[in-house]
């Protein structure tokens, strides 16, 4: 064991809180400052010199992006669209690994590269070939363009994470289904997703997160204010007024409380869902 | 069973895998491949998208691209800001696991910390612009904390002066993507065995040998990794410049998503856009490319 009383060790241990310190101020400061300025009037985030706690505590910020239906309209747009994608993304990308996990078949190794590689494909290349086709079949502006186009970017990583979790499940379940003489399909449904749900939970975290992020597509392949999403909503905030940064800050608070809720009561999916490629 | 029945049940295990994977193969061909053969085909036409019977340009649109000073602008930018991200991602994420996996400290201060420092990384990019444009306004608390220190002495305008724009983008995207590593490495220093400690501690090996002998060696296919991605995922950056700066002033933060962007939807020439589109494609392909062989590597 080491010794933990000299005075040398004493002031590492100390050093090393102060870095740790200076590390929480990097790191958490500019989210304080924004959930700070959130619950200031909009004169008082100018103040000189700044104030630490709002000297006017108040909610009119908030007030005002949630009495607003226009605003509104943007949180649920942003909803809507995650949750659509992330079920039909769940159920696609189950069906894929399945196929990927239990079966071998001529050009798997070839797909799964194929799969890896598309997860790198830069958005801004697919958007004008989108934005082409969008138009020529009419459906520019609306919910069905921002669905398809998102699914293109979190299909692949959900099959390669579900994939990851159906091989950890051992093959002798839907065996016994086979046995039985049940089909595969059956198997699947009966015995996989059951036990699947973790792998599920991961998979749809990471897909809500992505889509609830987008901008780039939001932001090119809708126009009317009733179909923007929140990440354009406060762009168009930015630009409407001139800078009513406590609304700005109210709308980034709820623009950002999903995200911080998921963190919070799925940690260890949001971490699984978030790392799974990149570590393996 | 009799003959038959295993032969027609062989058969439904044979076909079996191509009718699970025939959703995700129509999505990924259909929305991601063909795009990206038509949006090299675009770049190979004049007045892509616009005009229903386009004629075939040649390479005209790419030879404009490379003529274009802001195009080189452009890449220089985008190499600096992806470069200076990745390396300070790097150190961060590495001092920061390094002092979470550090056993003085107490396991729930532990918690409590991994838990505030992974926090840049729940926000969108939006969100992120929009919070540094209010922390980095000439009249905000960044300027009126270092004016007090005395670092500076009047008010910077750090996004709209053109020798600080850059710097600053810069820094708002290493402050936003520095977790990734940090949780990344935090589980490889988990897996370490603690027997090579052990064995140099007997050896009496200094804290910083350690680190140098055992702890990097071990953490560098992870640092490799991540490293590729982060520079891949970095290289495409929008929203926070589109946000922040929009890529001026006088294109001091234009990088190849906002040049491209701006081409196609500002002056909606799609055809050069789409050639610049795809000489993005071409560097990130690359990249992927020796991705992949590094993972099968492995």
């Amino acid at each position: 064991m080491r010794k933990r009383h000299t005075p040398k060790d004493r002031l590492i241990t100390a050093a090393l809180h102060v870095a740790l310190a200076a590390g929480l101020f990097f790191a958490a400061f500019p989210i304080y400052w924004m959930l700070n300025s959130s619950f200031k009037s909009n004169t008082e985030i100018f103040a000189l010199p700044p104030t630490i706690l709002p000297k006017a505590f108040t909610l009119e910020a908030y007030a005002a992006i949630l009495g607003d239906p226009v605003k509104l309209r943007f949180f649920f747009n942003s909803y809507f669209v995650a949750g659509a994608v992330t079920v039909l993304t769940v159920v696609i990308a189950l069906l894929a690994a399945y196929g990927f996990s239990r079966f071998n078949f001529r050009g798997k190794g070839s797909l799964n590269t194929l799969i890896i590689s598309t997860q790198t494909i830069p958005p801004i290349t697919l958007l004008i070939p989108f934005f082409g086709l969008v138009v020529s079949y009419g459906i520019f502006d609306t919910y069905v363009a921002l669905i398809l186009t998102y699914l293109v970017f979190t299909l692949p990583y959900a099959i390669l994470l579900m994939t990851g979790y159906l091989n950890t499940l051992p093959r002798d379940l839907d065996e016994a289904v086979a046995v039985d003489g049940g089909t595969s399909w059956t198997a699947l449904w009966r015995v996989i997703v059951p036990i699947s749900l973790p792998g599920i939970v991961a998979t749809s975290v990471y897909t809500f997160l992505l889509c609830w992020n987008e901008f780039l597509f939001a932001l090119t392949l809708t126009k009317s204010t009733s179909m923007r999403t929140v990440p354009i909503g406060i762009q168009l905030l930015m630009g409407q007024h001139a800078f009513e940064w406590n609304q700005m800050m109210a709308m980034s608070v709820l623009g950002s409380l999903p995200l911080l809720l998921i963190y919070l009561v799925a940690q260890r999916y949001f971490l699984a869902g978030m790392t799974a490629g990149s570590v393996k | 069973m009799t003959r038959q029945k295993r032969s027609h049940h062989k058969l439904k295990r044979a076909v079996a895998p191509y009718l699970y994977l025939t959703p995700s193969l129509l999505i990924i061909g259909l929305l991601m491949l063909l795009p990206m053969v038509t949006v090299i085909a675009y770049s190979f036409q004049n007045s892509a998208v616009l005009r229903r019977d386009p004629s075939f340009a040649g390479l005209k649109h790419y030879q404009a691209i490379f003529d274009d000073p802001v195009f080189w602008a452009s890449l220089w930018h985008t190499l600096y800001f992806t470069c200076m991200s990745v390396i300070f991602h790097m150190t961060i994420g590495m001092v920061f696991a390094l002092m979470l996996n550090n056993d003085r400290i107490n396991p729930t201060l532990r918690n409590i910390l991994r838990v505030l420092y992974i926090l840049p990384w729940l926000f969108t990019a939006v969100i992120i612009a929009v919070i540094w444009r209010l922390l980095l306004e000439p009249n905000g608390v960044v300027n009126s904390i270092l004016m007090q220190i005395g670092i500076i002495g009047s008010k910077v305008e750090w996004f709209s002066s053109p020798e600080t724009a850059l710097h600053a983008v810069t820094f708002a995207n290493i402050w936003a993507g520095y977790p990734l590593f940090m949780v990344s490495l935090l589980a490889g220093l988990q897996g370490i065995p603690k027997d090579f400690y052990e064995a140099a501690d007997i050896d009496g090996a200094k804290a910083y040998q350690k680190l140098i002998f055992i702890t990097i060696p071990q953490l560098m296919p992870i640092i490799i990794s991540i490293s590729l991605l982060d520079f891949i995922w970095t290289m495409q950056v929008f929203p926070l410049i589109w946000i922040t700066t929009g890529g001026g002033p006088i294109y001091s933060t234009e990088v190849l998503s906002t040049y491209t962007y701006k081409l196609a939807f500002s002056s909606y020439n799609l055809s050069q856009a789409s050639a610049s589109a795809v000489v993005i494609l071409l560097i990130s392909l690359g990249l992927t490319l020796f991705y992949i062989r590094y993972q099968k590597a492995r």
